[in-house]
């Protein structure tokens, strides 16, 4: 029996948090009459549901690849203390495993059943012949002449489509007995939406059992094995900057707005300064300077996978002092207009403390503010993920993400015959999440906006 | 109106002061000049004294806050030469200010034709999404938007490379050329710029236009009779210039800092290349030149947004 020890990385427990906060938020919502309302508004809307649904599938995968843990070392004394492997693994690569462990040497097309360069191979009698060498892995199963590759994709295609029914039709059965037939929530949707995404998970998950669906990379690593291990980097860029950001906008942004005077002159200021140094090269000198201490400090880390998650989480927080600014003038802004209102000055009369006033009258009138930038912001840290991995100035290069494939893939196209298909794979990935994230987003700004722009 | 330019001059100081306290607390304190010479000198076994030859030659030999004589420590020989533009040397021997006017022109010749190629374009869009709001034509449109605003602005760069250079050898994939023949370098980015920009920018015009044209000037308009046409073009254009211009004028002076993915991806020799190389060699003196350039510019650009304002809204007064 092997042995395993948890680890919880640092962006594994803020994401564990931010799980927690948004369950808490959920029973908030539910018992609240006026945000059930509004939004039920944001889940009427047929586009919303299907990306709420596409969300959830992607927020899934990242919490399943964020339960680490390291398995024991077989030790040959019994007697001795447990060594755990320096590799840290998460619940997702046990259902990759089999593609996990099975690398090969270069590149390979989409499912196929040979390498994409020729290589000299020995013959039975000795001779030596150029010719494509089979992959280790990808199609192994299949007969030397891989005349029965197109019947075995079907069958497993098949096979997947029964899995899909099957798993959907509990769910499905499921949601239609407990819910009302009435509503106007539009269940039909969430649930076409989790068909076909339960579709497509048991139609990858069933061939990569035989081939590699998005081909392999230039060390032989599995495309979409690595595209699926990007969810959980671009989730905890886009979630945790935003969550690092919030305290101090809303701190300072109500701060400056209520007390104004020379509180507002500093916060102002403050905001100014940052606000005026070009973010990119902002976030480019922190994380240079970061570089330079990790370099420096080696021996903090026990495994290549805390330093990574270190440079992964100061990522963040740099992303985080470098985007508060705006939500902190946006709070300030509302802030002002909300202190001289009626109910604000009443509550001065009557004496009540100004962290009362701040709390039960200023805060949750700006709430509708702080989630509209955070499901806004969400797309935008997504994408900028990209560009700065592209740049040298993101993620480890350890870490998987779609910017690091997609920067060690670049120069691929110029390849002959061309390798596609790391950077089809990490597009589609990114586009499906940040179309699903703009048009939630898009949702939630409708249902919460009180200027009611469309 | 010259008081009150003088004024935000004025108080842009210690904005520029606070600027270079944190470019100077991250460059010189996190991280040490001991830090930097050794990155600069390469090999582990350098001595002690190629170290300090090192920092004596680029000044960074002296105290760093605090000396008994204040003028003779890093912060203040480093910060004092910025305020007056003087960039001094980089950290490998070369002149930045001569390298800034070499390279602005490169960066200033994909930038600003991207900007005003891509406002027409982007207005024009939403102007028409706008003239037929309320219609199938407008709902796709404002579905393709945010399918365009969803995908990664490399992809964009990468397909077009692919495309245009490798597929239909149109254009050269990238490089510059010195000369009138730079268009042919040129236009790819240009157009790839103005693609990638069209989703989120199509559909922030049409919401500025959109808040506008439910206000009762324009009902009136319509009133008197005026054509559809009419209206948007003359009342719901001139009105909607202030938030239009808000957006614009601001980025207007950092045009000049070029763009730094377009210029990597193309190979052109702009600014926006030389920081990216100069942060990946490390060059402290380049970076720290041109985040304090990036502020000036972008102050500058706050400034010219309020002057902006008094011309196109007469209400307006800077006092």
């Amino acid at each position: 029996m092997a042995d395993i020890k948890i680890v919880v990385l640092w962006t594994d427990s803020l994401l564990f948090l931010l799980l927690g906060l948004a369950l808490f938020s959920v029973f908030h919502i539910l018992k609240n009459p006026y945000l059930r309302s509004t939004w039920r508004e944001v889940f009427r809307s047929k586009i919303s549901m299907s990306a709420f649904v596409i969300l959830i599938f992607y927020i899934a995968v990242g919490f399943l690849d964020s339960l680490h843990y390291r398995t024991a070392l077989s030790s040959s004394t019994p007697s001795s203390e447990t060594h755990y492997s320096v590799e840290v693994s998460s619940v997702l690569d046990l259902i990759f495993s089999s593609v996990r462990e099975n690398q090969e040497k270069t590149y390979s097309a989409p499912f196929a059943a040979t390498q994409l360069s020729k290589e000299s191979i020995e013959q039975p009698d000795g001779t030596f012949k150029r010719e494509y060498p089979r992959l280790e892995y990808g199609g192994s199963h299949l007969k030397a002449d891989l005349s029965d590759k197109t019947s075995d994709i079907l069958y497993r295609s098949f096979i997947a489509i029964l899995w899909a029914f099957l798993i959907w039709g509990i769910i499905f059965i499921f949601v239609r007995t407990k819910v009302n037939k009435n509503s106007d929530i539009p269940w039909n949707v969430a649930l076409i939406t989790t068909g076909i995404l339960i579709l497509c998970i048991s139609w990858l998950l069933q061939m990569s059992n035989g081939y590699h669906v998005f081909g392999t990379d230039k060390v032989g690593h599995d495309v979409l094995y690595q595209v699926v291990k990007s969810i959980r980097t671009g989730l905890i860029i886009g979630t945790v900057t935003t969550f690092i950001m919030l305290p101090l906008a809303i701190m300072l942004g109500i701060m400056a707005g209520y007390f104004r005077g020379w509180v507002d002159d500093i916060i102002q200021y403050l905001y100014t300064t940052l606000n005026s140094i070009p973010s990119i090269l902002l976030i480019a000198a922190a994380i240079l300077t970061l570089n330079v201490y990790i370099d420096n400090h080696a021996d903090l880390f026990q495994t290549e996978a805390q330093r990574a998650d270190m440079r992964l989480l100061f990522l963040c927080i740099i992303l985080g002092i470098t985007s508060w600014t705006g939500l902190c003038r946006l709070l300030r802004a509302e802030t002002l207009k909300l202190r001289e209102l009626g109910y604000v000055q009443a509550a001065q009369v009557f004496g009540v403390s100004k962290l009362q006033i701040i709390k039960r009258h200023l805060l949750p009138n700006l709430m509708h503010i702080v989630l509209i930038t955070i499901v806004i912001d969400f797309s935008m840290l997504v994408l900028a993920e990209a560009v700065l991995s592209y740049l040298g100035i993101g993620v480890d290069p350890s870490t998987s993400s779609w910017g690091n494939m997609i920067n060690a893939a670049r120069l691929e196209l110029a390849r002959e015959p061309v390798v596609w298909w790391s950077l089809a794979a990490a597009f589609i990935f990114m586009f499906v999440l940040v179309l699903a994230a703009n048009l939630f987003s898009d949702a939630v700004r409708k249902a919460f906006d009180p200027r009611g722009n469309s | 109106m010259f008081n009150y330019i003088l004024r935000r001059l004025a108080y842009s100081i210690p904005i520029l002061l606070g600027v270079n306290i944190i470019t100077f607390v991250l460059f010189f304190m996190v991280n040490t000049p001991d830090d930097m010479a050794r990155v600069h000198l390469g090999d582990k076994n350098v001595t002690e004294e190629q170290v300090e030859q090192w920092k004596h030659e680029r000044g960074y030999d002296l105290p760093l806050f605090f000396n008994t004589d204040m003028t003779e420590t890093i912060f203040y020989q480093k910060s004092v030469p910025l305020f007056l533009f003087q960039f001094g040397n980089s950290d490998q021997g070369r002149n930045i200010n001569h390298d800034i006017s070499q390279r602005m022109w490169p960066s200033l010749a994909l930038a600003v034709p991207t900007m005003i190629v891509g406002l027409l374009v982007n207005i024009s869009l939403a102007l028409l999404l706008i003239f037929f709001r309320g219609t199938y034509l407008d709902t796709s449109g404002v579905i393709i938007a945010v399918m365009l605003m969803s995908i990664s602005g490399m992809f964009y760069i990468i397909g077009g490379q692919f495309l245009m250079s490798k597929l239909w050898h149109l254009v050269p994939i990238s490089g510059y050329a010195y000369s009138f023949d730079a268009w042919r370098f040129l236009i790819l980015p240009v157009v790839i710029g103005v693609i990638s920009g069209i989703g989120t920018g199509t559909r922030w015009y049409r919401s500025i236009f959109f808040e506008e044209i439910n206000k009762d000037y324009v009902r009136t308009a319509r009133a008197k009779g005026l054509s559809e046409f009419k209206v948007l073009f003359t009342h719901v254009l001139h009105n909607a210039m202030i938030p239009i211009l808000t957006g614009v004028v601001v980025v207007i002076p950092t045009l000049f800092m070029g763009s730094l993915i377009m210029e990597t991806f193309f190979a052109i020799p702009g600014l926006g290349s030389y920081t990216i190389d100069a942060i990946q060699a490390q060059d402290f003196a380049i970076v720290r030149s041109m985040v304090f350039l990036g502020s000036v510019l972008y102050i500058i650009g706050l400034i010219l947004t309020d002057i902006s304002y008094t011309w196109v809204d007469p209400r307006v007064r800077l006092s």
